[in-house]
């Protein structure tokens, strides 16, 4: 059986690593938060090694409910995911070296795992950083929890959070699906040359054999 | 006459309103007169925005209290806790407005302040070395090369002892002219040189701008060189003059080493952004050029009758001088004043200065225009409105044919006007404030004291509308507007706290300890919302000296502290976040003294408070501090 990857394929592999090459560059995740003392709005946005917009003035306000202050140092995902992220970028030039579907498969496979992994540590640690209370917080409301939304919007007391990926999760995401739609793709090629051509000729024997048909 | 409520028309109300969350369209900076400091007010909404401390100490925000900027009020003559400040300069670029910083002058105790407009605080004093009251300033030239400093009081150089009689005046009295020099990135100060003139009253003083750029004009009274009652003494010429100085020939002089260096002692008090603290230096020379007998510096024009303003139009050819007492405006042309000196045209010389020729110098007289004539600026499109104090009114009259064009009353004894960019070369030219003198009846009484009051009047059409009348803290001179986008942006948030360089800096909680030296008890404190550290100090005894150096460690916008002791002699702190302030306490008597923040900062604000447990003299308590836990954190033995 060829099981070659097609040449849309292969560019399909310099665009995924592009994508996630460039998360060095650009945010993955925003979280903005507005409320009437704050008309011009705070911001946190999330990188893959690092948190940055309004940290300090998020970790001020927090106190008074008894959330955890956010600092970088205390997250063990600014060290590893860079590295494997960096890992599948070399993962995608193997792919590219090897030429196989079957690779190609598995690479997509490790980015919609790294992506359901990420997921849930970041709504595990939303989850904990929401309710997990500091007991002698000066504002106590009764049955109340913080967790910010994992995406979309949610009013929290006075606050009106709106978390959404930013344009290294968009990237990110555009990269999941164009692996997800490309293995499709070449899955039901393959599935075609079977169909096609059960012994698994080459394209020249296949002409080969049609002449043979036609009883040239 | 007209009366108050029919000289304002219908839509006036319309044409000043700002809804709330909408921004003023200018920001108008006005002089505060005796109480020594500038207000902000946003036009037209005429709502005051701000109050700057400049040249007097302010309790609200401890300027001139706190330790930082009391070096900003050292003068040759000790600590000057207050002054009289009466005219503004915008910085200038090309002519125009740059909004980078503003002049202020100090009239009592002869001083020239620079506010910076990122900050809207007090970046520099500097004092002025011969001069006798800093009345002409701080006027400036076209691309801020200079702020002058014109003397009011002509004084004996180097200020010494002298009999007072008319004899002696014109013997020993003189008057400077001080020029300023400013550094175009620092906006540094320095007096580069002074011209020393014959003893009379600097009054007003505008540059030339354009063509008459390189010139100063100063109009001038009590030519008489009378000492006593010059009510009556000082008004008994025809014609006083308008001093113009050649200042690019002054220069010329300078490099030729024509300058005289003149022992003096002055201040030059700089705050900088960095350490939040201003530092003072003392200035021990200074350049003089004498006009009797480097000839072709200085020249006079004579000008009746005891002038006032002296504004050059925004072409820079005309000078329009405002005589007090006169019942005509003489208005100058440039370029007859520089054909009378060059044709020699001079009816004679004062005090070995040359005196041009009236009719030589002269390109027209505005006839009849009102009664008191001040002050004069222009709108872009070739009117001028000049103030007339007397009369109490805004007249309107056209540069080129001076013909009189509209008049409007003022509520009441208008001194100057202004019209926004109206002293530069492309006037703003919307509206017309008069700063008034009077108010009775205008507002509610409050007392004997009334409040003086700025009047708004549109001048887009071709008549003049009151627009507005507001009330004014202090009691308003000469005022500069500038349009807001060209400061609103740069207007700083909050200070970065990993730039403070202050020498007592706290960087975070961890850093706040309590160091005595012999009397001498630091305490390095941190205020957030909304705790201040250490909020228990114990081991301090009566008669030391305790310096609470707090720094406000936020790093967000409007989120000052603020801090103060019980029985401090003196007032609070308020500390914008990311800086360091620091109070001088001396206790005078044993006991527990609560200190708190002032501003109201986050809910737990009344909570952000602590105590400072003073013991005898002598007493063994040992020094310790802490903050949160039940045994203080960190005791210390005293040293
Ligand atoms: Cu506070």
């Amino acid at each position: 059986m060829n099981n070659k990857l097609s040449k849309f394929a292969r560019i399909s592999v310099f665009i995924a690593i592009g994508c996630i090459a460039a998360l060095w560059f650009v945010p993955m995740w925003r979280i903005d938060l507005a409320a009437p003392q704050y008309p011009e709005g705070i911001f946190m946005q999330i990188w893959i090694n690092d948190v940055k917009g309004d940290v300090d003035v998020i970790n001020g306000l927090n106190h008074y409910i008894g959330m955890k202050t956010i600092h970088k140092e205390d997250f063990r995902e600014f060290v590893y995911l860079p590295i494997v992220l960096a890992a599948f970028c070399i993962f995608g030039l193997v792919v590219l070296i090897k030429g196989r579907r079957r690779a190609y498969y598995i690479w997509t496979g490790a980015l919609l795992a790294i992506a359901t992994l990420s997921m849930y540590d970041f709504w595990k640690w939303e989850y904990d950083y929401g309710h997990n209370l500091d007991p002698t917080a000066p504002i106590k409301v009764p049955g109340m929890a913080y967790q910010p939304p994992f995406i979309g919007y949610k009013k929290m007391l006075n606050f009106e959070a709106l978390s959404q990926p930013d344009i290294g999760g968009w990237l990110f995401i555009t990269a999941a699906i164009l692996l997800t739609s490309v293995s499709i793709y070449e899955w039901r090629r393959a599935k075609k040359q079977l169909h096609e051509n059960p012994f698994g000729q080459s394209p020249a024997s296949r002409r080969h054999d049609k002449r043979m048909q036609q009883g040239v | 006459m007209k009366s108050t409520e029919s000289a304002v028309s219908g839509d006036a109300a319309a044409k000043t309103y700002v809804a709330p969350g909408k921004y003023d369209e200018l920001y108008n900076f006005v002089s505060g007169g005796f109480n020594g400091q500038v207000s902000v007010y946003g036009l037209p909404s005429g709502r005051l925005l701000k109050l700057i401390p400049v040249f007097s100490v302010h309790p609200e925000n401890g300027y001139g209290f706190n330790e930082e900027t009391k070096p900003m009020l050292q003068t040759s003559y000790g600590f000057v806790p207050w002054d009289d400040q009466h005219h503004l300069a915008l910085s200038q670029t090309n002519g125009e407005h740059d909004g980078r910083w503003l002049f202020a002058n100090a009239n009592n105790t002869p001083r020239v302040g620079r506010i910076d407009l990122k900050t809207f605080k007090t970046a520099e004093i500097i004092e002025l070395p011969n001069s006798g009251g800093n009345h002409s300033s701080p006027f400036i030239t076209e691309n801020t090369e200079y702020v002058i400093a014109g003397t009011r009081f002509a004084i004996p150089v180097g200020n010494q002892e002298s009999p007072l009689d008319n004899a002696s005046f014109k013997k020993n009295f003189k008057s400077t002219a001080s020029f300023i020099s400013v550094d175009k990135n620092t906006g540094h100060m320095s007096v580069s040189f002074q011209i020393i003139l014959p003893g009379m009253d600097l009054d007003l003083s505008r540059a030339g701008k354009g063509p008459s750029h390189g010139w100063f004009f100063f109009s001038t009274y009590n030519t008489e060189q009378a000492s006593t009652l010059l009510e009556v003494n000082a008004s008994q010429k025809d014609k006083d003059f308008i001093v113009a100085v050649n200042w690019k020939k002054a220069e010329e002089y300078i490099k030729a080493g024509k300058g005289k260096k003149m022992p003096v002692e002055y201040y030059h008090n700089v705050y900088d952004e960095e350490t939040h603290s201003a530092t003072s230096r003392i200035i021990k020379e200074v350049l003089t050029l004498d006009p009797e007998e480097l000839k072709d510096m200085v020249y006079l024009i004579p000008c009746p009758k005891s002038p006032h303003g002296c504004d050059v139009d925004p072409s820079g050819e005309f000078i329009v001088g405002s005589g007090k007492l006169a019942a005509l405006i003489p208005v100058f042309s440039y370029q007859k004043l520089i054909k009378a000196i060059d044709d020699k045209a001079f009816e004679g010389e004062y005090n070995g200065i040359p005196v041009v020729k009236y009719e030589a110098a002269l390109h027209g007289e505005v006839q009849k225009p009102g009664l008191g004539p001040l002050h004069t600026e222009f709108d872009g499109k070739g009117n001028a409105y000049t103030s007339f104090f007397v009369s109490s009114e805004i007249v309107k009259w056209s540069v080129k044919d001076l013909k009189v064009l509209d008049r409007v009353p003022t509520y009441y004894s208008i001194g100057h006007l202004m019209v926004p960019g109206g002293d530069t070369k492309k006037p703003y030219g919307k509206y017309v404030v008069a700063y008034n003198k009077i108010t009775k009846d205008r507002y509610l009484p409050t007392g004997p004291e009334l409040a003086q009051s700025a009047q708004l009047y549109s001048i887009d059409g071709d008549k003049m509308q009151l627009l507005l009348d507001f009330p004014t803290i202090g009691e308003p001179h000469y005022a500069q507007a500038i349009p807001a986008e060209k400061i609103r942006e740069q207007s700083v948030k909050f200070f970065d706290i990993n730039k403070n360089k202050h020498p007592y800096v706290s960087l975070g909680e961890k850093a706040t300890k309590v160091v005595r030296e012999g009397n001498v008890v630091h305490v390095y404190m941190t205020a957030i919302r909304s705790h201040l550290t250490p909020d228990n100090i114990e081991g301090i005894q009566v008669g030391d000296e305790v310096y609470f150096h707090v720094t406000n460690l936020e790093q967000d916008w409007d989120i000052p502290h603020g801090f103060a002791i019980k029985h401090a002699p003196n007032a609070e702190l308020l500390i914008m976040p990311g800086e360091t302030n620091t109070l001088k306490f001396v206790p005078v008597k044993p006991g527990i003294y609560p200190f708190y923040c002032t501003d109201f900062c986050s809910a737990l604000h009344q909570e952000m408070q602590g105590y400072l447990r003073v013991s005898p003299k002598g007493s063994n308590v040992p020094l310790k501090w802490g903050t949160g836990e039940e045994e203080a954190a960190a005791p210390v033995a005293a040293r």
